[in-house]
């Protein structure tokens, strides 16, 4: 559902039938409510970002960078910020090399088991995002399923100390929620592929390697650049994951964002550093958007 | 195609049941340990009871935080068709000033993480004066979510046969008329596809509702708080009736789409 964006093209002209009544009656409520819950909100967002809070805890509306040039001075940020991105990238990677393979299989070698397999892929998804965040902290704790079974197993004599409260923990969850979300625009790419041109390759003498590197790879670029875009946006945001497992030395640019917004009570400065995220997210959308179009299928 | 190529490699499939197993362990985990008496954790599981189970049903926070949560779910799928369905409809057949705009910002809360909606949101209505409640979550799912029900009636849209909608109008009906007895008829099940996606995606919200709650909790916002307490099975308990619940709304989707496609072939 959420690759169909992307598609979301007005096709042909629009047709003379619809009468202006009508064009008004179905543009102006969306269009009214769009403003006034999003665009309004980023746009304070924005403006808040340039306030300040006074001593006595309020919110003093002076217009100056103060906020963000205290997000570029201090070290905590910039190291947060590329923390963050580091385990984002991280995720994105995995999540790529675990849900291509099984698009690939899905869509060339699945045969009449395609659709059941879809299903069985799709599943986890409805699996709340929280829940599975803390099944995975009931199997990595020190009393948890993995060390406990490692020492019934003898393995180990002592319980693993680094599986939990680490960014190890945070890279396998967040690549656990979000290899169904890159798995999907793949496999929309890999379906869309026609099949002549794999038969063609193969008719040519290409090997199966051939035909995946010259032929299958280049053609799911625009579905894996989506897939990806997706993966790293959404877990260079989280906030919930770190919060649940990564300990101290897992903390992300958002856990800043709510400890601002939340204990800290420094809403400019929160709204500075979230603005920031926005931007850097705007400019990935805008990115991927760009390259997906140099390589879409002509 | 040679029979040969049709053969999967062999370590593809194996690959493939390694990463299956990887995103069915935590489920399996799940459902295993919220029959386990010893509690979370500890290998082998023992002392299979159903008591966590019996424990959820008496716990009355839980249940008024899925009372909560249903109330938000069903209000946040009103909001996000009665906006969504028009914006669809915007989209597909009306040209104005900024239309690239709108539909940027109406998809924007899908691939944008929670926590910027939610402090946007949470900014609006703090400089508005509006006191967080339920309300205000309802407003933010809603919100959010409009950009499913778009995108869902959009693709519908496109496979939708304008004749009819021409032939209705070319009769006499008014906009109105042919909008209520042909565009949603022929809509209904991209309609109830989005209506069930967004139900489950708003049960299920966290990071939005976050930071727009007032003092009554939805059912995740529940369970977060306890997790900071300390973890008990009965929220593995609790986590498998809802995943059932949710595997029977998938069982009923597909039931659904299926009939589409039938549907397709006998017009």
């Amino acid at each position: 559902m959420k690759h169909r964006m992307l598609c979301a093209e007005a096709t042909d002209q629009p047709p003379q039938m619809f009468s202006r009544a009508y064009k008004s009656a179905v543009t102006v409520p969306p269009l009214l409510w769009v403003g006034i819950f999003l665009l309004l909100p980023y746009l304070l967002m924005l403006a808040y970002s340039f306030w300040s809070v006074s001593a006595s805890q309020s919110i003093v509306h002076s217009w100056d960078f103060g906020n963000y040039s205290q997000l570029l001075t201090r070290d905590v940020y910039r190291q947060t910020l590329l923390r963050s991105a580091w385990i984002a990238a991280r995720v994105t990677l995995f999540s790529l090399l675990l849900g291509y393979p099984l698009a690939y299989l899905l869509s060339f070698h699945a045969a009449r088991k395609k659709s059941l397999l879809y299903q069985l892929v799709i599943i986890p998804l409805w699996v709340s995002y929280l829940v599975r965040a803390y099944a995975w902290k009931t199997i990595l704790g020190t009393d948890g399923v993995l060390n406990t079974s490692l020492q019934y197993l003898h393995l180990t004599s002592h319980p693993l100390q680094f599986l939990l409260y680490s960014p190890f923990a945070v890279v396998l969850t967040l690549t656990h929620i979000y290899t169904p979300f890159t798995f999907l625009p793949v496999y929309a790419a890999l379906e869309h592929i026609p099949r002549n041109l794999i038969e063609a390759s193969h008719d040519l003498g290409a090997s199966r390697l051939q035909t995946f590197r010259r032929v299958i790879l280049p053609l799911s670029i625009p579905g894996v650049l989506a897939g990806a875009t997706f993966a790293f946006v959404l877990s260079f945001g989280d906030f919930l994951a770190p919060l649940l497992l990564g300990g101290p030395s897992g903390i992300m640019i958002s856990n800043i964002v709510v400890s601002l917004f939340g204990a800290a009570y420094n809403w400019p400065l929160g709204a500075s550093l979230s603005f920031c995220m926005l931007a850097l997210v705007l400019g990935l959308l805008w990115l991927s958007e760009r390259l997906e179009k140099r390589w879409a299928f002509r | 195609m040679s029979a040969d190529y049709d053969r999967s490699p062999r370590w593809l499939s194996a690959y493939a049941v390694l990463v299956f197993a990887f995103l069915y362990l935590p489920i399996v985990v799940l459902i295993i340990y919220s029959f386990n008496g010893a509690g979370v954790g500890g290998f082998p599981p023992r002392d299979l009871t159903f008591g966590w189970y019996r424990q959820l049903f008496q716990d009355d926070a839980i249940w008024s935080s899925v009372l909560n949560s249903v109330i938000v779910a069903l209000a946040a799928v009103g909001i996000a068709l009665t906006l969504g369905i028009p914006a669809a409809l915007a989209l597909d057949r009306a040209d104005f000033p900024g239309k690239a705009l709108f539909r940027r910002l109406v998809l924007l809360p899908l691939v944008l993480p929670g926590i910027i909606t939610g402090l946007s949101l949470l900014m609006l209505f703090r400089e508005t004066g509006v006191k967080l409640s339920l309300a205000t979550v309802i407003l933010g799912h809603g919100t959010a979510l409009i950009a499913v029900a778009t995108t869902e009636v959009f693709a519908g849209l496109q496979k939708l046969q304008r004749s009819q909608e021409e032939a209705s109008l070319d009769l006499g009906a008014t906009h109105w008329q042919t909008f209520w007895r042909i565009t949603l008829p022929n809509l209904r099940l991209s309609i109830i596809g989005a209506a069930l996606l967004i139900f489950t995606l708003s049960m299920d919200e966290i990071a939005v509702s976050f930071f727009l709650i007032g003092r009554d909790n939805t059912l995740p916002l529940e369970i977060w708080g306890r997790l900071r307490r300390g973890i008990t099975p009965e929220i593995n308990a609790v986590s498998t009736i809802i995943f059932i619940f949710s595997l029977l709304m998938i069982v009923i989707w597909y039931k659904l789409r299926t009939r589409a496609e039938t549907d397709l072939f006998q017009i």
